[in-house]
């Protein structure tokens, strides 16, 4: 009697059951849709949306912040020592420029939109947009040189900065040398007034 | 209809071929109606908008579509039976076209005007089987072989019901003549055979839960014979991806896909000729003639096709086993009840 | 069944040994998505840095697995998060335990062949992510949780919006049900399937609903606290086999269909008393645990999501495993399918719910 009874119940249900998803199907197809019909109508996105990154190179003071706090190693900088004369300027956090940064290359493709660069750094110029329509044929355009140096100007001041870098190692070669003179001239003759309590160890230099 | 197109280019093979192919137009017209349809019914009821951008809202997807079928390459695999390839889905195409013939669209217009037309449908509708079975075959993939066998054994147990509640409407009225069914009904929605039939008041009363349940049984093991969810198990692409389909491209895939919707009319015609009354109008004699009957039956059949097409969308799928269950064991000994019940008050 | 297909929810590749229609084994091989989370974590030079990649394991649970390991962090820093930061990120985790169970339940659906709870989940979901969008930026992959905080504070209307949605959703939920989870086929298609009792669950280390679904009442949330789960009133949702045995399919799926209201339950009595305070105060500067090593495990929505820290005392880990329960859950399949039917089987995957980026890392 158990089975016969299961039989028709399950039948019943199983009109029952179709016919309340029907009706709720049915009503359904008068409620409005959710679609949005893109690229007709596109969405706002909120403040902090994270899509394409960009940086404004005038407050890039070459820190390498960004660089190291990537997860996937996607942005390549590189940067060169200015000379005290030169004058690069202030960014507009007030920070002072004391570097050139002749490459600052970010592979679009490799970010993975994470947004661990953008509180690191400390002026604030790397941020990231709501730019997210900026597909390429060709995979080689997605690495973005937001360098703004030319290149004349790049080699230029590579070449400053070695050789900046040549004259004060020669600099500072000359006057460890100098001071090992001195101090070998103060060493051999004879003191007056105070002498130094402990001499101090004398360099393996030219005797006189 | 044709007297008229006897009278209009005289006496010769062109007239027999000319009604052949009037209803050949209608199911390609209807193809792009119901394939709209059925993206726009599907896309409201998961509250999303289909295609908006061929013509006003899409109506130009489905012209698309074909175009795009057509223009298809037609890849036959290699290891691929060619000749059974090639033929079986144009054998699907004519088993279900070959049963227009016998569909009366108007009073002035039937296919043919056999003595057993119900018979005769049931019958040629057997054909699709042995084209989907074909296409399983000669596809040389494991998947459409499940696909196909399933499907074959899906179609034939739900023939059964399908026959035996077009016997139930054929007990009522005496003759298989689709025809002659629809004229038994005419005179307005109480004489419909779902509602017993142009009986004496006392004998439809007793009629109409058993003509009711019938026609119930009957639009269910139609959406069976039509491959449709809840019974798609042979397309289901959850195992096997497309099923028989799935080696198919191209023209020969939309000829899958134009008989698949075809054969949804067919069914739904089918139903609406026996149960609802088919081309007669249901106020009577208001709104009724050769062309309001054309009108009439078009529409009953696309509120058939509507409601399949709803129920695809709302259902999950039964498993095979329970499919063959529903068929078997609950619709049959249903049928057997009310052929039994009908037959015992027919006689009272 | 091969790595590419319709309903195997990820590159799973699954030998299966067939007799006509029946299953006679099942044999998993995964290892299609597999991307050396654990190695990068090592060559990370900061704690910090592991966040994204922890995120992309579970990505369809990403603010639990930001979570997870935040924690095994900072315990073993020894910091405690300012209060405000705890709530925020109870809030965070119970909307993403909402979005990951209607992605659950929206292609379990579609594995039956009901297309259309998909894209009503779906659209619910879009609701979710445009409020993680709001606070953090992303839809998917968050990067929200750090260790000792967050990134960002939330945003001036969020608690609005959040609460707009909890009145939202519950109705569609009712709807859902009345669409799918009573409907006789479904019943049909998914009770008395792929049955695990409790004891061979327990054997197999399962976890979350799949535990839950076979009647044993364990929440990571109830039973081992962390953050402060301890502080709201939720009932632990355990399958009692209505619809046929206890730990079939269905159970597993009401399981998770309630444990999203209990979620909305606990986000609304959170969003009610949050406290004020700055969520970036305990972040610290430089992380550098002393030598040791950390397990915690958490509840994401596939289950005991554990990360278990070695430190060598340097700003870079010695060593991050992540224990996922997809993987594990996914260990117990063999066991549950046999004998079953073809389709059946695609119930049953689709009832353990695995996420192949977390089984594979």
């Amino acid at each position: 009697m158990n089975a016969v009874r299961t039989y028709f119940k399950t039948i019943w249900l199983g009109v029952y059951t179709a016919l309340v998803g029907m009706r709720l199907t049915f009503r359904h197809l008068f409620t409005p849709a959710v679609t949005v019909q893109y690229p007709d109508v596109k969405l706002k996105l909120p403040e902090r949306a994270r899509n394409r990154l960009y940086v404004n190179m005038d407050d890039c003071i070459g820190c390498f912040q960004c660089d190291m706090a990537c997860p996937v190693d996607c942005i390549y900088i590189e940067t060169a020592k200015a000379l005290p004369t030169d004058d690069l300027g202030i960014t507009s956090t007030g920070h002072k420029k004391r570097l050139w940064v002749p490459k600052f290359d970010i592979d679009i493709a490799k970010c993975c939109y994470c947004g661990l660069c953008v509180p690191v750094c400390p002026t604030e110029c790397i941020v990231m947009t709501d730019v997210y329509e900026f597909s390429e044929f060709n995979r080689h355009h997605l690495i973005y040189n937001y360098a703004t140096l030319t290149p004349a100007e790049i080699v230029d001041v590579k070449a400053k900065a070695t050789a900046y870098e040549k004259e004060q190692a020669t600099k500072k070669a000359e006057a460890t040398a100098e001071a090992a003179k001195a101090k070998a001239a103060a060493a051999s003759a004879p003191t007056s007034g105070t002498a130094p309590a402990s001499a101090p160890p004398a360099p393996p230099s030219e005797k006189k | 209809m044709e007297e008229l197109i006897r009278s209009l280019i005289g006496d010769s093979i062109l007239v027999y071929v000319l009604m052949a192919a009037l209803p050949l137009v209608f199911v390609l017209l209807y193809a792009l109606v119901t394939l709209y349809m059925e993206m726009k019914v599907s896309a409201h009821i998961q509250d999303r908008l289909a295609y908006m951008y061929t013509g006003w809202h899409g109506v130009l997807q489905p012209v698309a579509d074909i175009l795009k079928l057509i223009q298809k390459e037609d890849t036959i695999p290699t290891a691929a039976n060619k000749p059974l390839f090639i033929i079986a889905p144009y054998l699907v195409f004519i088993g279900t076209y070959a049963g227009f013939a016998a569909i009366p669209f108007s009073s002035m217009y039937v296919g043919s005007n056999i003595n057993i037309g119900a018979l005769y449908i049931i019958a040629v509708s057997s054909i699709v089987v042995v084209g989907i079975l074909m296409a399983g075959w000669a596809s040389n993939n494991k998947w459409s072989l499940f696909g196909a066998m399933r499907s074959a054994a899906q179609l034939v147990s739900y023939e059964i019901p399908s026959a035996l509640a077009i016997l139930v409407a054929v007990m009522i009225t005496g003759s298989m003549n689709l025809q002659e069914i629809n004229q038994f009904q005419d005179g307005g929605i109480q004489n419909w055979l779902a509602f017993g039939g142009p009986l004496p008041i006392a004998k439809k009363l007793l009629l109409m839960p058993f003509t009711l349940t019938t026609f119930f049984i009957l639009f269910v093991a139609s959406l069976a014979e039509v491959n449709r969810t809840p019974f798609d198990l042979p397309e289901a692409e959850s195992e096997l991806v497309q099923g028989f389909n799935t080696e198919y491209s191209g023209m020969k895939f939309a000829i899958f896909y134009v008989a698949e919707y075809a054969n949804m009319f067919l069914v739904s015609g089918v139903a609406a000729t026996l149960f609802l009354g088919g081309w007669t109008s249901p106020f009577g004699s208001f709104m009724s003639g050769p062309v309001w009957g054309v009108f009439w039956f078009v529409a009953k059949g696309m509120v058939f096709v509507f409601l399949q097409i709803w129920l695809r969308w709302t259902l999950p799928r039964l498993r095979v086993d329970q499919l063959m269950y529903a068929s078997w064991k609950v619709m049959m000994p249903f049928l057997f009840v009310c052929i039994l019940a009908v037959g015992l008050i027919l006689s009272l | 069944m091969g790595p590419q297909h319709p309903s195997t929810h990820g590159v799973l590749r699954l030998e299966v040994v067939l007799d006509g229609e029946i299953v006679v084994e099942v044999i998993p091989h995964m290892g299609y998505l597999h991307r050396c989370f654990e190695k990068h974590s090592e060559h990370m030079t900061n704690y910090q840095q592991v966040i994204p990649y922890a995120d992309r394991m579970d990505y369809l649970a990403s603010m639990n697995n930001d979570w997870g390991y935040a924690l095994a962090v900072e315990r073993l820093l020894k910091i405690e998060v300012p209060p405000r930061v705890e709530y925020i990120r109870v809030i965070m985790a119970e909307l993403q335990r909402i979005a990951s169970h209607l992605i659950a339940i929206g292609t379990y659906g579609i594995d039956m062949g009901a297309f259309t709870p998909f894209l009503w989940c779906f659209r619910d979901r879009e609701r979710i992510l445009d409020l993680f969008e709001m606070t953090c930026g992303a839809r998917l992959l968050y990067n929200y949780i750090w260790v000792g905080g967050l990134s960002h504070d939330i945003p001036p209307g969020f608690v609005d919006k959040a609460k707009a949605f909890c009145k939202y959703f519950l109705p569609n939920v009712k709807e859902l049900n009345g669409l799918l989870t009573f409907n006789q086929i479904f019943i049909k298609r998914t009770a008395n399937i792929g049955v695990l009792p409790a004891d061979v669950a327990i054997n197999y280390a399962c976890s979350g609903p799949m535990l839950r679904g076979s009647g044993v009442n364990f929440d990571l949330r109830r039973d081992d606290p962390y953050g402060i789960y301890d502080k709201f009133q939720w009932e632990v949702q355990v399958g009692r086999g209505e619809m046929g045995a206890v730990g079939d399919c269905w159970d597993r799926y009401i399981v998770r269909v309630r444990e999203m209201e209990q979620s909305i339950k606990i986000i609304e009595q959170a969003l009610a008393s949050i406290p004020e305070g700055d969520v970036q105060s305990a972040v610290p500067k430089r992380i550098r645990p002393e030598t040791g090593e950390m397990y915690i495990r958490t509840e994401s929505p596939r289950g005991e999501l554990g990360f278990y820290v070695i430190s060598d005392g340097s700003t870079s880990p010695y060593r991050v495993k992540a224990r996922s329960p997809a993987f594990v859950n996914l260990s117990v399949m063999p066991e549950i399918s046999r004998g079953c039917m073809i389709a059946d089987l695609v119930a049953i995957i689709g009832s353990v719910d695995i996420v192949l980026g977390e089984v594979d890392r």
